[in-house]
This record gives C-alpha cells, sequence and structure tokens, in this order.
C-alpha cells in the first residue's frame, strides 16, 4: 500500500449554522492529499493538521456554544501548536472583549476589543455610511505573509460585519480596510491567522487564500531563502 | 479606496429551471440556473439572488438542490428569495449554502417573524423585500404604499415606515421593488429608492425597471442605493455585468473590476 495519510483540516462546528460554502471553498482548493473535516468533536480537532474557526451570527452565542460544546480547551490548544485560521465573527471571537450583545468577554487570544460602527458611522468627508459594513472592500496587506500570497495589496474582499476589531499590539495587524475609518482586517501571530472577511464568498482571491492555508506550515514569515 | 456598490443578477426559478427566457447561446443548458449563476460569476456578478417562484411547495427541494449545486462552485454571497414563511424554511436555504434570504409577504402578514428570524440566525442574513408603488397623484407630496401579490393587493402600510419598521425589527438590508416600474425597463423609481435609503441605516438594494446601464448609474447616484438589482437585461444577454461595472466606475462610482 503506498496510500499516504491525508492532511486534515478541521472545520469547528460549534452549532451556528452555515458551515457549508466554507467547507465547500476548502474542498474546492484542496488537493487529494488534503481532507476536509467538518467537526464538533474535540478529538478530531485535537488529531487535525489545520483548524478553521468560522463565525456565523451574534458573539454571545458563537462563544456560548463553543463553552456548552466542550470545544474551548481545542481551539487554545490548536492555537498553540498548528496552523489556525479564523475567519468573521471568528476574528472577534479571538479577542479580549466584543461590545456586542451588551458586552461579552471572548477568548482573549489577542489582546483587545470588538467595537461597534455605530449606526451613525460616516465617512470621511462626514456623509453617511450604511452598518453593517457589507460587500467588497479592498485590504490593505499591512504585512509579508503566506496566506496573502498570490493575492494582490488591496484586492476585494466580501464583508459582512457590524464590528471590527481594535487590537492592542499594532504589530499583530496583517491587514487593514477603509469604511470611514481604517480599521483591522486581519491579525497574525505565530501559527494564528484571523479575517474579518469572508474569503469562502470572495471569489478567486478567497479561494486563493484558503489555498495558502491549507499548505501553510505555520510559520509567520515568508520561508527564509537562505 | 473603499466599499463597492454592488451589482446582483437576480434569477426567476421556477422548478429548479430558469424561467423568463433566458438565452445564452454559448450555455448548453439555457434554463440550468447553475449554468447560468456560473456565467455570472465569471462575468464579474458581486453576489447572485434567486427568487423562487416555484408554484408547489413539494418542488422546494428541487430549490434546496439547486442552491447546494450552486454553493458548491460560485464563491461570491447568494440570496434566495419567495417562500420563505417559516424558520424552518430560512434553516434550509442556509443549510444548502444560501448566504442569505429574502423575506416578503411573511414580512407583511407577520413582521415578528423578521423578529425572530434576526434573532436566531442573525441580521446578515435576513433580506426584506419590499414591493412598492407610488400613490401619491400629481401635485401631492410624494407618497409610496407596500403592495403583496405582484403588485395587486394594496395594504395601506406607507413604503418609507415600513422599511424603517423592518430595520427596527432586525432587516441587515432591503430589496426594494418598484411595482410601478417592474418590467417596464424606463429605470427604477429613484424618489423611493432614494426615500428608503435615506431613511435606514442598513443597506438598500434597488431593482424593478431597469433598462440600460445608465438606470444603473442612477440608482446610485441619484437613488442612493447601495447596490442593484437587475434581471432581463443580463439575461438576453444586451449588456454583461463586466460592462455594467465599466459603465458605473467611469461615472464614478467604486466598482470591483
Amino acid at each position: 500500500m503506498n496510500e499516504v495519510k491525508k492532511s486534515v483540516v478541521a472545520v469547528i462546528d460549534y452549532g451556528m449554522g452555515n458551515l457549508h460554502s466554507v467547507a465547500k471553498a476548502l474542498e474546492f482548493v484542496a488537493d487529494e492529499n488534503t481532507q476536509v473535516v467538518v467537526t464538533s468533536d474535540p478529538a478530531v480537532i485535537d488529531a487535525a493538521d489545520r483548524v478553521l474557526l468560522p463565525g456565523v451570527g451574534a458573539i454571545r452565542d458563537c462563544i456560548g456554544e463553543m463553552y456548552n460544546a466542550g470545544l474551548v480547551p481545542s481551539i487554545r490548544k490548536a492555537m498553540a501548536e498548528k496552523p489556525f485560521l479564523a475567519i468573521c465573527v471568528g476574528i472577534q471571537s479571538l479577542m479580549s472583549h466584543s461590545e456586542e450583545n451588551g458586552g461579552v468577554n471572548c477568548l482573549d487570544h489577542f489582546k483587545g476589543n470588538a467595537l461597534f460602527f455605530g449606526e451613525q458611522h460616516t465617512d470621511h468627508d462626514g456623509s453617511k455610511l450604511k452598518v453593517p459594513h457589507m460587500g467588497w472592500n479592498q485590504v490593505k496587506q499591512t504585512i509579508n505573509h503566506p496566506l496573502w500570497e498570490g493575492i494582490p495589496d488591496n484586492a476585494r474582499f466580501y464583508f459582512v460585519h457590524s464590528f471590527y476589531v481594535v487590537p492592542e499590539n499594532k504589530n499583530e495587524v496583517a491587514g487593514t480596510c477603509d469604511y470611514g475609518l481604517e480599521f483591522c482586517v486581519a491579525l497574525s501571530r505565530n501559527n494564528v491567522f484571523a479575517v474579518q472577511f469572508h474569503p469562502e464568498k470572495s471569489h478567486e482571491d478567497g479561494l486563493q487564500l484558503y489555498k495558502n492555508f491549507i499548505h501553510w506550515d505555520g510559520k509567520p514569515s515568508l520561508a527564509n531563502k537562505d | 479606496m473603499g466599499l463597492a456598490k454592488r451589482i446582483i443578477p437576480c434569477l426567476d426559478v421556477d422548478n429548479g429551471r430558469v424561467v423568463k427566457g433566458v438565452q445564452f447561446v454559448d450555455i448548453r443548458d439555457a434554463g440550468d440556473p447553475v449554468e447560468v449563476a456560473k456565467r455570472y460569476n465569471e462575468q464579474g456578478a458581486d453576489e447572485i439572488t434567486f427568487l423562487d417562484i416555484t408554484a408547489s411547495s413539494d418542488d422546494r427541494a428541487t430549490t434546496v438542490h439547486m442552491v447546494e449545486a450552486i454553493a458548491s462552485q460560485v464563491f461570491i454571497p447568494l440570496t434566495v428569495g419567495g417562500g420563505i414563511r417559516t424558520c424552518e424554511d430560512i434553516r434550509r436555504m442556509l443549510n444548502a449554502g444560501a448566504d442569505k434570504v429574502g423575506i416578503n409577504t411573511a414580512a407583511v402578514f407577520n413582521p415578528e417573524f423578521v423578529r425572530e428570524a434576526a434573532e436566531r440566525f442573525g441580521s446578515q442574513c435576513i433580506v426584506v423585500a419590499i414591493d412598492a408603488k407610488k400613490v401619491s397623484q400629481e401635485g401631492e407630496a410624494d407618497k409610496w404604499e407596500i403592495f403583496t401579490h405582484g403588485g395587486r393587493k394594496p395594504t395601506g402600510l406607507d413604503a418609507v415606515e415600513w422599511a424603517k419598521k423592518m430595520v427596527e425589527y432586525g432587516a441587515g438590508e432591503i430589496l426594494l421593488t418598484s411595482m410601478d416600474r417592474d418590467g417596464t425597463k424606463n429605470g427604477f423609481d429613484l424618489g423611493v429608492t432614494r426615500a428608503i435609503s435615506e431613511a435606514v441605516h442598513v443597506p438598500v438594494i434597488a431593482s424593478g425597471g431597469v433598462g440600460n446601464l445608465d438606470h444603473l448609474v442612477d440608482g446610485v447616484i441619484e437613488g442612493k442605493a447601495d447596490a442593484v438589482l437587475a434581471a432581463s437585461i443580463f439575461h438576453f444577454g444586451e449588456y454583461s455585468i463586466q460592462q455594467a461595472k465599466e459603465r458605473m466606475s467611469d461615472a464614478g462610482i467604486e466598482m470591483r473590476l
């Protein structure tokens, strides 16, 4: 038997619904040696080679369900040791705290908070901006990172959110976006990467980011050429 | 730099087939929603909306399979509207791969449904569809009302007030169709589009009446719409999505090109 052990990407299912498009997008870019598993089983997450934390809905329910399902120890373990990608509410769940739902303590992996744009959000010229921030906006890559490989700087990604993250450590910012204010849309520390937008809804560039993730060794900088 | 305005092609689907006589010469099965969705995706559509006009609820299973097939191949946002009456309907469409659902008549008859749906699934996936008709006479202050049953039944509800109420109840986006303009190719009703867009803080999609690319420009610049929806100008191959985007970009509108 020459069968190669497949590399497993675990998509964490904590009962918040639609993981179909995340899994389908990963499968679309996966090679024959990669297996995508949607799971709520801590043992599967612990055994996976890479872990993706999606997020849909309100933060209180997200964090609540992560704890209820007994997934938090596995999430923390994965963030300590293997390539880990969080998307949308997933990035917010990694902060210390979110303003949503009257204030919710989150997983505190990145120091800082998720703040509300506000219903009276305005552009730099004072004109009204809609909230949620919904649609395709440009992402400025503030660092070189393996997950940005093959994606042009200022490429457009699809966003749907009303809260944005403000990390205390600016060195952890990997990308920003402008919507009335310049705010952080990607965070990076060691083997953990997190984005506010939805790669699975962002056409070619989103698929490229997932492809990069599937091949990422978890090192935050581009491989040294020496 | 900044958020782009969106172009959303809309497909009317009946029992798993695109209707309105879609004719693409280079698509084998012109009425296959998956083929049509892929085509629009390749042309650079920012989202795709399906309106399920299937008469029988038994045939809704077909729509679920269609959404599943599209969501496996087209990686841009998908909205499904038509026949969404219960949270179970919403769950089924989201599980199949839809990102948002459009609620129309059910919201008029039971506004609490919108609140319940937004609380359960999040406002980001709840689009409230509003069918409005102008009811003010010449010389009077502009007034629009909500109509149901394809524009035949008046409800007495003021369109602008209704939009504000729906946002308060949790709508994350408003899909506004002018029943006066739908199918006329005379352009959007810019008055009601602007009135509603300025009255609510969530994005508004303008719909109904697009006949040429300038109408799309007008919808954004004069109507203050955040997105424009059109069907026939794209279906019949009169214009591609790319052409529409270039025209809007030339008019100074931020677009994803």
